[in-house]
């Protein structure tokens, strides 16, 4: 199922359209009415960045998705700070996808001292080669990052450049196994 | 071989210390300092002694199956941690909640935010030597942990939200008697007040201690009390309402001093508000009408991904979902306000005396079980 769902996130990238066939069905039914706030923050990123870089998608109220490639991961997230307004990361998380040979990582920005902002979460994700998973780190523009990505490090094996310690966090000392969030990794009797 | 002088350089007079995880007084959790003399130069957390593999779990389970373990990271707060995943889990397979579900689902969460918070503030107090302010917030939090037995039927980990609602309705009698504990609690609240927060021992060893500015607490993005505490008024309730929450009236509560004193007096002014949101939630509810909506045997919605948070005793609680469409969550991620607030540890300790570490600490309202997930 998942083939299916990342499937039409490449095709619709490749076909470079900002708005239109995000992933899910449940937003094509809310496509058609984007909110004007919405509307105007898609709007500034597709105009400042060409189709061919990055895709945004409206998923539902306050919750918008960009799609960027792995190199352009951080000017995208420092226009998203500077221009946009929003100035910390709540999440960062990794998602595997083995059948499409990719990694996906994926920033939830949200904002404190805009208070108009401070309902939204911007989903900031990039898909990263499952084989030699290295992204740039993101922690230079959201510090609070930090923790997050070295979680996502040990959890799913995506090396982050820039980060002061990829290195273990919650796992135990001695593990030695692969990292327990990809999809090989099995719980011992299941 | 004579004898040989040998100057003593910065790294001999540093002393490397192990807090935790055995040590009474920082949870399952682990960080290493150094101390040059009285003053802490390096932190480093270390945490996942209680790293239980929530997130893996999740994966191998359906969407309803997920709930009682997911409540274990924190017991006593778990209405709230369970709370967000069935709202994702309702955005994701398209459940509507009924409105009296909704209110009691609410009134619950409020409860289980004051059973946290008390024990929360009896173990700060009794770590900064004030035994009273132990017993005080633990014996008054059966008076919560009664009325949540009352409603969902188990003492701390009640599994009582469901997608679609809740799992059953109010018992008789129950207003009544949630009105009068509510009552008999705030008066306990000004004693608090006077006991605790007026004590000038208790403010000479948190005031202007541990201060994060306002700029700071954006740039570590951290969450809940910590954040309220350095004049950021967020709250999840009221950026972003869930549920019926865009119907009451309350207002954030948040202080401007950044420091240990404020992060203690957060939550305390949040339980004040608490049991005003409760007395509203009881006013407004309707009285009657389904509490959850029918579900199917293993309910499911279309492929598609939520985000959704809620405000718990920590903080920002959010769940980041991704579904394939079938049964089992492909992926379930916990964004947990311990967690977030881990990060202003080492920047708060380095700098600050060894004895205001305790004080530091337990302000940051840190839940090591929460934050391993």
């Amino acid at each position: 199922m998942s083939s299916n769902q990342s499937k039409t996130q490449n095709d619709s990238n490749q076909k470079g359209k900002a708005t239109e066939s995000p992933q899910t069905s449940l937003s094509t039914k809310t496509e058609a009415a984007v909110p004007e706030f919405e509307a105007s923050i898609i709007n500034q990123l597709v105009t400042r960045f060409t189709d061919k870089v990055i895709k945004v998608v409206y998923v539902r109220p306050g919750r918008t998705k960009i799609l960027v490639p792995p190199n352009e991961i951080v000017n995208v997230a420092l226009f998203i700070k500077d221009t946009i307004g929003l100035d910390h990361a709540e999440s960062v998380s990794g998602t595997d996808y083995p059948k499409d040979d990719q990694i996906e990582v994926i920033y939830h920005l949200s904002s404190y001292s805009d208070e108009k902002l401070s309902s939204h979460v911007l989903a900031l994700s990039t898909r990263v080669d499952r084989n030699d998973s290295r992204l740039q780190s993101l922690i230079d523009v959201f510090k609070s990052a930090e923790y997050h990505e070295r979680e996502t490090f040990e959890m799913l094996g995506v090396y982050f450049e820039g980060h002061p310690r990829n290195d273990r966090f919650l796992l135990p000392e001695d593990w030695a196994d692969i990292p327990p969030l990809r999809k090989e990794f099995r719980i011992k009797g299941r | 071989m004579g004898l040989e002088i040998v100057k003593e350089t910065e790294e001999d007079r540093l002393m490397t210390l192990s807090v935790g995880p055995q040590h009474p007084g920082s949870g399952h959790f682990r960080f290493t300092i150094k101390v040059d003399g009285d003053y802490i130069v390096y932190c480093d957390p270390d945490p996942g002694y209680v790293h239980r593999g929530e997130e893996k779990m999740c994966e191998y389970r359906n969407f309803i199956q997920n709930i009682p373990h997911l409540e274990r990271p924190v017991i006593h707060d778990s209405t709230n941690i369970t709370y967000s995943y069935s709202l994702a889990v309702e955005e994701l397979t398209n459940i509507q909640v009924p409105l009296r579900g909704q209110y009691i689902r609410a009134l619950a969460s409020e409860l289980n935010r004051q059973v946290y918070t008390l024990y929360w503030l009896g173990i700060y107090g009794i770590f900064l030597g004030h035994s009273t302010m132990f017993m005080w917030p633990v014996g008054d939090r059966e008076l919560f942990i009664d009325l949540l037995e009352a409603l969902t039927g188990a003492r701390v980990t009640h599994a009582f939200n469901i997608p679609g609602g809740i799992r059953n309705d109010m018992p008789e009698g129950f207003k009544d008697r949630c009105l009068r504990q509510v009552a008999y609690f705030e008066k306990r609240l000004d004693e608090y007040e006077d006991i605790f927060y007026n004590n000038p021992l208790f403010r000479q060893r948190t005031e202007g201690v541990g201060v994060l500015t306002k700029e700071d607490a954006i740039k570590l993005g951290v969450t809940g009390s910590v954040l309220r505490a350095s004049g950021i008024p967020f709250d999840v309730r009221k950026a972003e309402p869930y549920d019926v929450y865009n119907e009451i009236d309350f207002k954030v509560q948040y202080m401007k001093t950044g420091d240990s004193f404020a992060r203690s007096m957060v939550p305390f002014l949040d339980m004040r508000e608490s049991c005003q949101i409760i007395r509203t939630l009881l006013d407004k509810m309707p009285q009657s009408g389904e509490v959850r909506a029918k579900l199917q045997p293993n309910p499911k919605g279309p492929a598609g991904e939520s985000y959704k948070r809620v405000e718990s005793g920590r903080g920002a609680l959010g769940y980041y979902i991704v579904s394939d469409g079938t049964p089992k969550p492909y992926r379930v991620k916990l964004s947990v306000g311990s967690f977030r607030n881990m990060l202003a540890l080492p920047y708060l300790l380095i700098g600050s005396k060894l004895a205001d570490m305790p004080s530091i600490y337990w302000s940051l309202n840190y839940w090591p079980v929460e934050a391993d997930r």
